[in-house]
């Protein structure tokens, strides 16, 4: 009998052992313990140009995370991209006529929403919608740009 | 001529054995209610394949965290990303290298036994014996060696994943001098619990069945001689490998694949 009661001790061992390996994998080495689903309110923002822009993309402002993107729709009508974004609910007091621009972090890194700065005594709330907004830049369209540039202008000097 | 025969052969040969092993499992699977009547047939099959199967895949963990560790470095710092190294030695642990290597060792270490063991057990004929005495070798002896393989495997993972992160972060921040703090944070934020961790659970658990049902079945149709033990032994190991590395592909492209 005590051989099998060591038996079951450690097989006991080892399922806990198991066990806390994947507790500690779940809240040490993911995102989970950040992850669960923070309050927050919804606000769009329409952009020419969405860029790299993903779901669960960054929102900050000052650098600080402010909210997360949650859904990335294309509307046919006007050409825009609309970009529903959650943010958290402790920042209730964001003025209403904030700009909300896409940046990259680093020179290839993830794209993110920045939120500048406002002044009106209105707070974006439930479904407000971000009226001023810069796209991404879309890295071909500015050389694109910038050679035609120096193009038409070399030959303007040639005239 | 000859070739298209042997051909043939080999391929209903190989047919024949597939039918086999779908056979081998449904009654493997039929026999699960066993379990709750003997448990103590599961724990003692759990000390056997899972426990014992331990200090390998503590050991193999924490050396390929180790090597993680420093193969990420010399790499990651040539582009001045050394802080990244707990992302990279985490994401390719949990996601790949974790299930794989425990499965494959795993497949040496307890599948290998488990054939020798049941092909013993069918060359001396323990197994025609029991079904003499009205025992179902199946239920008896299949279904709980099954079972505890099946769960153990994800555990075993578990703890290969666990140590290799925390063996990298041995080398990273002890020997090599990554700051600890970013060695977990670039971890914590860039690790997805469902995209990265419940898919490398779901990998484990494919394999956990995959090794156990070809170990089994290997032993279970061994041909009786010391030779025939042998060779299904080889075979287990052989195909669990192939079995392993193949359905890992197949299972990275489908969980991985649209993001």
């Amino acid at each position: 009998m005590s051989q099998s009661n060591t038996q079951d001790t450690l097989v006991g061992l080892f399922v806990a052992a198991g066990i806390a390996g994947l507790f500690f994998l779940a809240l040490q080495v993911s995102n989970l313990s950040s992850f669960t689903e923070q309050a927050g309110f919804t606000v769009t923002a329409r952009f020419e140009n969405s860029g790299g822009l993903k779901v669960k993309s960054l929102v900050s402002a000052a650098g600080v995370k402010v909210g997360q993107v949650s859904k990335i729709t294309f509307d046919p009508k006007t050409f825009d991209s609309v970009v529903e974004m959650r943010i958290f609910s402790q920042y209730d007091n964001i003025p209403s006529d904030v700009s909300a621009s896409i940046y990259t972090a680093g020179l290839l890194g993830e794209q993110y929403i920045g939120l500048g700065k406002g002044s009106s005594d209105e707070y974006l709330k439930q479904n407000s919608e971000i009226e001023f907004t810069n796209s991404a830049i879309i890295l071909e369209k500015a050389i694109s740009q910038f050679l035609f540039k120096s193009a038409e202008e070399k030959a303007e000097e040639k005239k | 001529m000859d070739f298209f025969q042997h051909l043939g052969k080999e391929t209903r040969g190989g047919f024949t054995k597939l039918g086999r092993g779908t056979f081998f499992l449904f009654y493997t699977l039929k026999g699960l209610f066993s379990i709750v009547v003997r448990p103590r047939l599961l724990l003692n099959q759990m000390y056997s394949v899972g426990v014992l199967s331990c200090l390998i895949i503590a050991i193999s963990g924490l050396f390929v965290g180790m090597v993680l560790g420093l193969q990420g470095y010399y790499i990651l710092s040539d582009f001045g990303a050394e802080e990244t190294l707990g992302l990279m030695v985490a994401a390719s642990l949990v996601r790949e290298l974790g299930p794989v290597v425990s499965a494959l060792l795993f497949a040496g270490r307890a599948g290998s036994a488990l054939t020798a063991e049941i092909g013993l057990m069918k060359a001396t004929e323990q197994l025609s014996g029991m079904e003499m005495m009205a025992v179902d070798p199946i239920k008896r002896i299949i279904t709980p060696r099954f079972v505890a393989g099946f769960l153990s495997m994800p555990l075993l993972v578990g703890l290969f994943s666990a140590i290799g992160v925390l063996g990298g972060q041995m080398v990273g921040s002890g020997m090599l001098g990554v700051d600890e703090g970013a060695y977990w944070s670039q971890m914590q934020a860039n690790i997805d619990f469902y995209d990265d961790i419940v898919n490398g659970f779901i990998k484990s658990l494919v394999f956990g069945f995959i090794v156990s049902w070809i170990a089994l079945f290997e032993g279970y149709d061994t041909v009786p001689t010391s030779e025939g033990v042998s060779r299904a032994t080889t075979r287990t190991v052989v195909n669990s490998a192939f079995s392993i590395l193949g359905l890992d592909f197949i299972l990275t492209a489908l969980m991985f694949g649209d993001d």
